[in-house]
């Protein structure tokens, strides 16, 4: 029964208990055991992208009115392991002039970079890889981590489009984090604490995304510019730079960019699940700690499966109007909301918990509205005003015009 | 603590160590057979001219030197924002005045057009 409850906390048990009884000095204990913890935890993810890739496909076909894979096994389920072992027997092809340390460093540091994310996420009550104290800060850290591979990529890559994507990248990433972890700084207004666990145990009257609307907002568009998913895939806009940084990779090293950025699209998810959603939390999640990380993988698959209609359904951005979201729209509404969070939490701090949170979702709601008159003025003014890109016809039609004159 | 940190430097380890692994069973299997046309650098078919490693845009390091400011910011709001349950109100409006006056310097990269892209 107790296996039934919660299967991995148990193994966990067992396991720590066995190597507990062989003997072994303690130190040595604690190590192997993490390190098996870690080993079991990022095989696990590396193999679920599998998974993910086959779903991704399939969900975008159905998009597109297509299939999706559907040959190779029932609904073409063992797809994406064909596409890996094909790729898995492609040769590497460096090209000349690559600054090869670099080039070869970046699609380590791109995985590795995603897969340390997953060390401080709770699974459920009792499944946490660490629970650390600055845990929400560590995830932004190492989030930022690989932005540095894709420049290393772009770098090394010797190539022009390759560089060209680099850079793109980084102002896109830099510029997006700024919304990305000023909003991240409301749940951890709301709970008090850092460590993500905390924070999902803070959420069990209610989750933050009632009570912080907007902030969950300005975080799931900062997280999907951060996966430089559609449509903020500027960085490798194929119709303008071909492929961006990881132009130039081929074999696994191009397939570990690909293994990164979706795995990446579902930590991002999970974390959004983790940090507005609540996490593992749910009806009997705290009695039996597998329905937690039921309700996790519930409420993660729901945001990933938002994030491919996203990606499935939106064109591409400009650069200068993907600049003008962010340092004009998301970066300004997410400083207005941190001072007006904190003023109404300081003042409504005497009243019940409902009534606070009312006051904050009044505040969020009316900071969203005012964003989107603002944004619609703007608009107005620019249409009356002149335009930055004419209609084509128009120029077409002048320009004949002073053709036929002279 | 010190228990949390051996495990994030393992895990790591470990993440480092997988794709790299990958990588370099897969480049046991994979075939070798260079030559200069195959590696030489993609531009469309058409051979590169001039240095690939070209100059940044300057604005790029625009945008770099205002995601600086905000990012030191955020390090500073942190410890705020963790402490803020605990906080009397006049701590509350101090943190705020501290983002005014962040405000007031994004309002005046803005006015100087520091955040238009052309």
């Amino acid at each position: 029964m107790d296996f039934l409850r919660d299967p991995f906390g148990f193994v966990i048990q067992e396991y720590t208990g066995w190597l507990g009884g062989l003997g072994l000095p303690a130190v040595w204990v604690d190590i192997i055991a993490k390190l098996t913890g870690a080993l079991v935890l990022a095989t696990g993810a590396m193999l679920f992208v599998v998974f993910l890739i086959w779903y991704e496909r399939k969900l975008i076909g159905r998009i597109q009115d297509r299939f999706g894979p559907n040959r190779v096994g029932p609904w073409g389920i063992f797809q994406p392991v064909a596409d890996m072992l094909k790729i898995f027997t492609k040769e590497y092809i460096t090209p000349i002039g690559a600054d090869k340390f670099a080039y070869n460093l970046a699609p380590i540091l791109a995985v590795a970079a995603v897969l340390l994310l997953w060390s401080v996420l709770p699974l459920s009550v009792t499944v946490v890889g660490t629970d650390l104290n600055v845990g929400l800060l560590f995830l932004v850290a190492v989030g930022g981590l690989g932005e540095m591979s894709y420049i290393l990529a772009g770098w090394g890559s010797n190539n022009k489009y390759a560089l060209l994507g680099a850079f793109r990248l980084v102002a896109q990433l830099i510029s997006y984090e700024v919304p990305l972890v000023l909003s991240a700084l409301v749940p951890v207004m709301l709970a008090g604490t850092l460590s993500v666990n905390g924070i999902v145990q803070a959420q069990e009257s209610v989750w933050f995304i009632v009570a912080a609307p907007a902030a969950a907002l300005i975080f799931f568009i900062a997280s999907i510019a951060e996966i430089g998913r559609s449509p903020f895939d500027l960085i490798e806009a194929e119709s303008e730079l071909v492929a961006g940084y990881n132009i130039e990779y081929s074999g696994l090293k191009f397939g570990m960019f690909f293994v990164a950025e979706f795995l990446h699209a579902f930590t991002v998810s999970m974390i959004f699940a983790t940090v507005f959603l609540g996490g593992w939390q749910g009806p009997g999640a705290a009695e039996i700690p597998v329905l937690g990380f039921v309700y996790l993988m519930l409420k993660t698959f729901v945001v990933y499966f938002v994030t491919i209609l996203f990606r499935g359904t939106l064109p591409r951005f400009r650069i200068d109007q993907m600049m003008n979201l962010n340092w004009k729209v998301l970066t300004p509404l997410s400083l207005a909301l941190i001072m007006a969070m904190a003023i109404v939490g300081g003042l409504t701090r005497e009243l019940p918990v409902f009534w606070q949170v009312i006051a904050f979702l009044l505040v969020n709601l009316l900071l969203l509205g005012a964003t989107d008159q603002l944004m619609r003025l703007s608009q107005s003014r620019k249409t009356k005003s002149n335009l930055p890109m004419q209609p084509l016809r128009k120029v077409l039609t002048t320009s004949t015009k002073h053709g036929a004159g002279e | 603590m010190l228990g949390n940190w051996l495990y994030i430097g393992i895990f790591a380890l470990v993440a480092l160590m997988m794709p790299a692994l990958t990588i370099f069973i897969a480049g046991i299997l994979s075939p070798k057979r260079p030559d200069p046309i195959k590696n030489s650098t993609y531009e469309c078919g058409v051979e590169t001219v001039g240095p690939n490693w070209t100059q940044i845009k300057i604005q790029y390091y625009v945008f770099a030197l205002v995601f600086l400011i905000f990012d030191v910011e955020a390090v500073l709001l942190f410890p705020w924002a963790v402490a803020y349950q605990l906080l009397p109100l006049y701590a509350i409006i101090e943190g705020v005045l501290f983002l005014l006056i962040l405000v007031v310097g994004f309002l005046y990269a803005w006015r100087k057009g520091a955040l238009e892209w052309f």
